[in-house]
């Protein structure tokens, strides 16, 4: 599939990789979103226990990794929960994400679109659990199909319109982790959002 | 800040910034890194066209700034969200206090706004015995500090992460290491109770999406996320100016933006908000929002022919960032609540002439904000627009006053010099002719870090008619512009150019009728002495009767070029712009229209390894920066390439007297990276260069010369 306006798909996301991993975002291209589910349940079972922000009510079991899939569609949720299962340590949550304000290891969401140029996600985050999945992660993982690559901000104009339009719309770009460069121009990442930002770039939805 | 000051006090607190170590080295580095980081971020890209497709995006939305808030504040409230404007800053500070008192709410986080800055909105919202945090690292840095921001973007760049662990180590009662990463973690768990626990979230915004009702929050950490996610009220506080028409248009902003703040392409969050979102602690499911946008004198200034393109400043920072005198003192002295030119400007607007008639002096007027600006903004003009303005509400001073007195008559200007030059024989010093020993009159020994030059003995304009050969059939014939200070200081830099002229076969006229530029008077405020002398000088010259009007003088060449058509507009705009195009820099006749293959210097003054320092008005003002370069290598000598070429010098004529002590600090800077060059000579093109960079060398007991790119060619 070749737009000639724009490039073909595959340079598309050739550049969006390169962009993204110029701002220390994790690009790994996958097959489908079988395979990328497969990859962020690997990452996730590697990942050092969370370091909560807050004291929580309740005690956790240290073992645990919490993962918060709030805008998956029905079945994709339901597939994530059957591989989970052999997890046993993986608590998987769709809602109720204020319960966590010390934070949670995994927020996997997934983009509407992606920019070329400067490697960005775009994210339809009016729904509060999406938005929070993106805030109180220490990993963020981005499931991303190549086909909803644009090659600049500017080329979309009428999809970001859509977007924004109509009232309690919550639209967020997203480009690398958090960070700051706030104390001595010295760059740090993971400030107030995620540690890390995965993107599983999907040949195939 | 906020204290009125007369202009001494102002200078001792320039003095204790400049004797700060830590913050001198700070500003420095940001210095030397953001012009790298720039130049990458906009690599293969055309910045001027996309300044100009922003300037032209924020000219119009200035423009319909009125239907724009119409239609914004329609759509908005059809969603329901509460939408006020608020007049002033006072207007602004009560109705968010209002907003917080109805909503019951005691704890509020912040996400970064200058605007908020702008109407000192934290003090009100504590004075209602609210609790208010700050949730950007640096600007909860500065206030832990109790300190204003001194950078638009990076509000803590003064400070050292020595400083920042002590802070952190009070606020946390737990010793912190000054390492960067650690310490950015103690924000990241100190702050997170306070965004959970708040009643209510305030941001700013950097875009209104007049189409949509929408907000843009461009940010990096994440703050703004959750400062509009977990409180169930969220206020926006926009001024109006943040009023575009589309999302496009916010995009086209959105390209430089960031990379002309921080050399970032793009920053790693942009929040679009189309109110109210889903709030699942609210009762009604969805966040209160309420955007109050400040008009706070932005009417005005929109509606003011000069000033209007104010308000297409996208609040990136960049011309703090260029600044040298920033980069000497830092955002605390360079400015207000807004930093580096663009605040000596808003700050008269926002608040008022007290706080602005010193701030505005303290500008070189090197235009290396203009060159840097994402908006397009003409800032050094506006600079001196501002400060003629404040001369002229509250009274000129009489320094200022007497100097546009003397400039407005030629007659009285010369003899005045000509006396002066009698007066200083006693002063001179024997062994070194061409300094004063010591200084007169006016003069303090704050001045003397510089050894400044004598008056001529004979000035140019004396010497000319035994110096000028008549040429039969010439190739060009000009008219040679000397400008005050090549005519009484330095008649070399002209005697040794009309060397050249001669073997060129140019016939050069010296219209006797000339005076000063007229730059001095503007730089001091004296609008009106300007334009008096531009038209005795445009009458001075018979356009019609030479090819071109060379000046060696880059200030010179400049303000004849842009200044003059400018304060002509109403009074003779056709003769100023023939007059201006006839005008050529020195460098650029030589090299680019006379084209010169070789020139005298050859043989034993040859071989040098040469700096230049290109004037300000010469790269900047006139777009030069190959024609000189191509000179030196004609002398037979070597151009060395050094890093601060393009840098102001400190001198900016009466900036230098007003604030020595940062124009010597400038100067040193200067001349540390011609040392560190390794070059044997100084070449420049403008002899308020000269006088600064010579003086200065001469007193810092500098191994190289320096002189002016005539006396190189023809020494």
């Amino acid at each position: 599939m070749v737009n000639t306006t724009t490039g073909s798909t595959k340079d598309l996301a050739a550049t969006f990789t390169q962009k993204a991993s110029l701002v220390s975002a994790f690009v790994h291209g996958v097959q489908d979103l079988t395979e990328a589910m497969d990859k962020t349940l690997e990452l996730l079972a590697q990942k050092p226990p969370l370091d909560p922000q807050m004291a929580s009510g309740k005690k956790r079991n240290p073992s645990e990794r919490i993962l918060a899939a709030p805008n998956l569609n029905h079945d994709t949720f339901l597939q994530l929960s059957d591989r989970c299962g052999a997890f046993p340590h993986i608590h998987l949550i769709r809602d109720r994400l204020r319960d966590f304000p010390g934070g949670i290891d995994m927020g996997v969401t997934t983009a509407d679109f992606g920019i070329a140029d400067t490697g960005t996600l775009v994210i339809n985050s009016n729904d509060e659990q999406t938005r929070l999945a993106t805030m109180l992660c220490e990993i963020h993982v981005a499931f991303l199909t190549t086909s909803a690559i644009r090659e600049t901000a500017f080329a979309m104009t009428d999809e970001l319109t859509a977007l924004v339009t109509g009232c309690g719309s919550y639209t967020a770009f997203v480009t690398g982790a958090s960070r700051t460069a706030d104390i001595e121009r010295v760059l740090a990442i993971g400030v107030h959002g995620p540690l890390a930002l995965h993107i599983m770039l999907m040949e195939k939805d | 800040m906020g204290k009125k000051q007369d202009i001494s006090a102002y200078r001792k607190r320039l003095d204790t910034a400049l004797d700060n170590q830590f913050l001198r080295q700070a500003m420095d580095k940001f210095a030397v890194a953001y012009r790298t980081s720039r130049e990458n971020a906009f690599a293969q890209i055309d910045v001027d066209s996309l300044v100009k497709q922003v300037a032209d995006v924020k000219a119009a939305a200035v423009e319909n700034m009125t239907a724009l808030l119409e239609q914004f504040t329609h759509k908005a409230s059809a969603c329901g969200i509460h939408v006020h404007l608020a007049d002033s800053a006072e207007d602004a500070n009560r109705i968010i206090g209002e907003i917080a008192q109805k909503t019951g709410s005691k704890r509020i986080v912040k996400s970064k706004s200058m605007t908020a800055e702008e109407i000192h909105l934290n003090r009100w919202l504590e004075n209602l015995g609210l609790e208010v945090t700050e949730t950007d690292l640096g600007e909860w840095i500065v206030q832990l500090r109790k300190e204003g921001p001194s950078h638009m973007v990076m509000p803590a760049i003064h400070l050292s992460r020595f400083q920042v662990a002590d802070l952190f180590s009070d606020v946390t009662g737990t010793d912190q290491d000054a390492e960067i990463d650690r310490l950015v973690k103690v924000a990241r768990k100190e702050l997170r109770e306070k965004f959970v626990q708040a009643d209510m979230g305030i941001t700013g915004a950097n875009y209104a999406l007049a189409d949509t009702g929408t907000i843009g929050i461009a940010t990096n950490e994440g703050n703004a996320r959750l400062v509009t996610t977990l409180p169930k009220v969220h206020v926006a506080l926009v001024g109006i100016d943040k009023l575009l028409p589309t999302i496009a248009d916010a995009l086209t902003v959105n390209r430089i933006l960031p990379k002309n703040a921080t050399g970032q392409a793009i920053t790693s969050y942009v929040t679009w908000i189309t109110g109210p979102s889903e709030c699942t602690t609210a009762p009604s499911g969805k966040r209160e929002m309420h955007i109050v946008f400040l008009d706070n004198g932005r009417k005005k200034i929109a509606a003011d022919p000069v000033f209007s393109q104010v308000l297409q400043c996208v609040r990136c920072g960049a011309c703090a960032n260029v600044c040298p005198v920033y980069r000497m003192v830092g955002g605390h002295q360079m400015g207000h609540i807004y930093i580096g030119a663009i605040g000596l400007i808003t700050t008269y607007f926002f608040h008022g002439m007290e706080n602005a008639k010193n701030l505005v002096q303290n500008c070189t007027n090197c235009g290396a904000c203009k060159a840097v600006c994402a908006g397009g903004i003409d800032l050094p003009h506006l600079i001196k627009e501002i400060h003629a303005r404040i001369q002229d509400e509250a009274g000129h001073p009489l320094q200022s006053l007497l100097l546009g007195k003397v400039l407005k008559s030629r007659k009285l200007f010369h003899s005045l010099l000509r006396t002066a030059h009698l007066a200083q024989k006693p002063l001179l010093d024997k062994k070194e002719k061409p300094y004063l020993r010591h200084l007169p009159m006016i003069f303090s020994s704050d001045h003397n870090f510089r050894r400044l030059p004598a008056i001529a003995d004979v000035p140019f304009r004396d010497r000319f008619e035994k110096l000028h050969q008549p040429v039969k059939n010439p190739r060009f014939t000009i008219a040679l512009f000397s400008g005050c200070v090549q005519d009484f200081v330095y008649p070399e830099h002209l005697e040794a150019a009309m060397r050249g002229f001669v073997q060129h076969n140019i016939d050069v006229t010296f219209p006797m009728g000339q005076s000063c530029c007229g730059l001095p008077a503007v730089s001091m405020g004296e609008k009106s002495a300007a334009r008096d002398v531009a038209l005795q000088n445009l009458d001075a010259v018979d356009l019609d009767g030479v090819d071109y009007i060379v000046t060696l003088c880059a200030s010179c060449a400049s303000h004849l070029t842009h200044g003059v058509p400018k304060l002509l507009k109403h009074y003779a705009p056709e003769k100023a712009a023939a007059f201006a195009d006839k005008v050529v820099p020195y460098s650029v006749f030589m090299n680019d229209i006379v084209g010169i293959a070789s020139a005298d210097s050859a043989g034993a003054n040859a071989g040098r390894k040469t700096a230049f320092h290109s004037p300000c008005h010469l790269c900047r003002g006139l777009g030069i920066h190959h024609a000189p370069h191509a000179l030196i290598e004609k002398s037979g000598n070597q151009y060395v390439p050094t890093d601060e070429e393009e840098t102001c010098c400190g001198f900016g004529g009466s900036f230098s007297t007003t604030f020595p002590a940062v124009s010597n600090e400038i100067l040193t800077r200067k001349l540390d990276d011609v040392t560190g060059s390794g070059a044997d000579l100084l070449v420049t093109e403008c002899p308020g260069c000269v006088l600064q960079l010579r003086g200065g060398a001469a007193k810092q007991g500098r191994k190289f010369t320096v002189c002016h790119l005539s006396e190189l060619l023809y020494p």
